[in-house]
């Protein structure tokens, strides 16, 4: 007769003995007979098909059977068998990813890559990825994110698709102006891989629920276009103790790095207030909507971006942690910069109001827009309106439209010159100083009969038969 | 419910953060009385885990034989396991859930580097899912050793 140690999580099948006295010749006897006279235990120690299930060791002495004769390993009667149970765990799921045949066929060409395979593929699928902004970088991130496989993708945004977008956004076409951006996201990228989730935040990113968001994921993707967000998303990502992979750009320039990355060694490389402690002064660095941007910049960027979130989830290659690269298209120059953390950046312990931290406002209040093509019906038409022209002396007798010429720097003090009681376009070369000069007298004096002159008078000018129309 | 006093509870954070970026594992030892649990000491085990500590443990079939070997020469019982979750909530995971013994109360301590972040118990119901256990009898430090509130579910 030999006896069987019975685990601990296993005593209540076996009214609480620890020890339990068997008879048979091999273990198969031996536990066939334990399961006998315990039925409950049964089903935790065999399988369906009646073998032993595989996280459940069976030791002889101190030696596990499987390293004896399994099974068939002789039972002698002071042989003393021990059922130990498998301890494991772990806080993400990729090892017991699987793939369908469709998935398989679909992430073959990732899973034939040398030192990638079928490894990093589970841990794509296991990964959760938060992609903040799906305007022009969130547009290639979210693509070939979802594309690669990456089972679970949350998308910020508040945005509605505008037609200004597309030159960019390529998530996004005709059919999708005036939706919500997350929606249409949704939508895409479901159409291009309907075996990963995905789930929209459609609103701004705050103070106040940027925790609880971030928390919920293994990595976050800024492709945000303003200062307060990206200190926003870079705090949150430090005090959640999650990677943040950054990118931006502008006009003609990206830039990207790997923020708040914990490598092997388990040394936490910089995050984006090394690089800069404090925002720039206000107006300083104009976002997109105000400075422009070459419209495959984001693409070329964005999938670089997407590229470090890949690395970052997989462990495959160098990520680029403690390093910043820049890309000028038009020299087409690259520099990769080595950054580190700085000794003096105080801890980033909580939250803060980064609009006030920045000075500026995440999210500019919409203000009227006409296009070229408006203005010259409402001349037409005859409408008594007044026109502004906030450009530089120099700059207007170059050419004008003949409007009432207000310098953007002298606008609040001459804001008794400019109309209430009609309507007032305002226009500049290309709509970036006119937007700020209507901004600035909306804030201060109230004004809500402005207009801002779509494309500045450079987009009067590409039409010369407008202009000759405007002039007149 | 589980009690587990600020000594205990300070040697799981230790470990945590001493183990950190990768996993620690180890055992509860203790008594219980009906559906009280109270936790007399830890045994620290080495994370056997081949391959990335820093999401996974495992801990060797000779390691848990010792312990509850351990637990039966000093007439305690073997109450549970613990481990860390590095970067992570404090919350199983299906992988967790999936490899789980019943009776044991599983014991997680998320922390980020150099600092602890929240520490919960958990234990199969009858399901087969994972309840949460209250955990009783630690103090916290200070105000600033509060967990941080993480969402209650993934």
């Amino acid at each position: 007769m030999a006896t069987i140690i019975i685990p601990t999580p296993l005593r209540k099948f076996t009214n609480q003995q620890n020890k339990v006295t068997v008879g048979g010749t091999t273990i198969k006897e031996s536990i066939d007979e334990l399961t006998l006279n315990f039925p409950d235990l049964k089903k935790n120690l065999i399988d369906e098909k009646g073998n032993l299930r595989s996280f459940v060791n069976i030791f002889v002495g101190d030696d596990d059977i499987r390293d004896l004769n399994e099974e068939n390993t002789a039972v002698k009667a002071e042989t003393v068998i021990s059922i130990i149970p498998a301890i494991a765990g772990g806080s993400t799921d990729y090892e017991n990813i699987t793939f369908s045949k469709e998935e398989q066929a679909r992430y073959n060409r990732h899973i034939i890559i040398p030192g990638f395979g079928l490894e990093a593929q589970k841990k794509l699928k296991a990964a959760k990825v938060l992609v903040v902004g799906s305007g022009g970088l969130g547009s290639p991130v979210l693509l070939y994110l979802a594309a690669a496989g990456v089972g679970n993708i949350g998308i910020v945004d508040f945005d509605v698709v505008d037609d200004s977008n597309l030159q960019r956004q390529v998530l996004f076409g005709v059919t999708e102006v005036g939706k919500s951006k997350v929606e249409a996201a949704k939508a895409r990228i479901q159409s291009l891989n309907p075996h990963i989730n995905d789930t929209t935040y459609n609103t701004q990113l705050t103070s106040k629920n940027a925790l609880e968001i971030i928390s919920q994921y293994d990595v976050v993707a800024d492709g945000t276009d303003n200062f307060p967000t990206r200190y926003l998303v870079n705090d949150a990502s430090v005090i959640a103790g999650k990677p943040n992979v950054y990118a931006s750009i502008f006009q003609f320039e990206g830039q990207v790095s790997v923020f708040n990355y914990t490598n092997a060694k388990g040394e936490t490389g910089p995050n984006y207030r090394d690089l800069y402690p404090t925002p720039p002064p206000p107006g300083l660095v104009p976002n997109c909507a105000e400075g422009g941007v070459l419209g495959v910049l984001p693409g070329i960027i964005g999938s670089l971006q997407a590229n470090e979130v890949i690395k970052v989830i997989t462990g495959v290659g160098e990520t680029l942690s403690g390093r910043f690269f820049v890309f000028d298209a038009l020299t087409f120059e690259t520099r990769t910069l080595k950054i580190s953390k700085q000794a003096n950046t105080p801890v980033i312990k909580e939250l803060i109001d980064y609009e006030q931290f920045c000075g500026v406002k995440a999210v500019e209040k919409k203000i009227k827009e006409i296009s070229v093509d408006e203005f010259v019906q409402w001349q037409k038409s005859g409408e008594d309106i007044q026109v502004i022209d906030v450009r530089e002396p120099a700059e207007y007798e170059q050419v004008n439209i003949g409007a009432l010429l207000i310098p953007l720097a002298t606008v609040a003090e001459r804001a008794g010159e400019i109309s209430r009681d009609k309507k007032v376009v305002v226009h500049c070369k290309l709509g970036g100083r006119s937007s700020k000069a209507i901004r600035e007298l909306e804030e201060k004096f109230g004004f809500d009969n402005l207009y801002n002159l779509k494309g500045g008078i450079t987009a009067v000018e590409q039409e010369s038969d407008l202009l000759k129309a405007v002039n007149v | 419910m589980i009690k587990i006093n600020s000594t205990i509870h300070r040697f799981l954070t230790d470990d945590a953060l001493r183990t950190f970026p990768d996993e620690c594992c180890g055992f509860l030892v203790g008594t219980e009385t009906g559906e009280e649990r109270v936790v007399e000491e830890i045994i620290v085990v080495n994370n056997a885990k081949d391959g990335d500590k820093r999401r996974r443990f495992e801990i060797t079939p000779l390691d848990y034989l010792k312990a509850e070997r351990a637990a039966d020469e000093k007439n305690l019982l073997l109450l549970g396991v613990y481990h860390s979750h590095p970067n992570h909530p404090s919350v199983p995971s299906e992988h967790d859930r999936v490899v789980a013994q019943p009776y044991f109360s599983y014991v997680i301590v998320a922390v980020r580097e150099n600092e602890f972040v929240s520490l919960q118990s958990w234990r199969l119901n009858d399901a087969s899912q994972f309840e949460e256990e209250k955990v009783e009898g630690y103090l916290p430090e200070s105000a600033e050793s509060t967990p941080r509130p993480y969402p209650s579910s993934r």
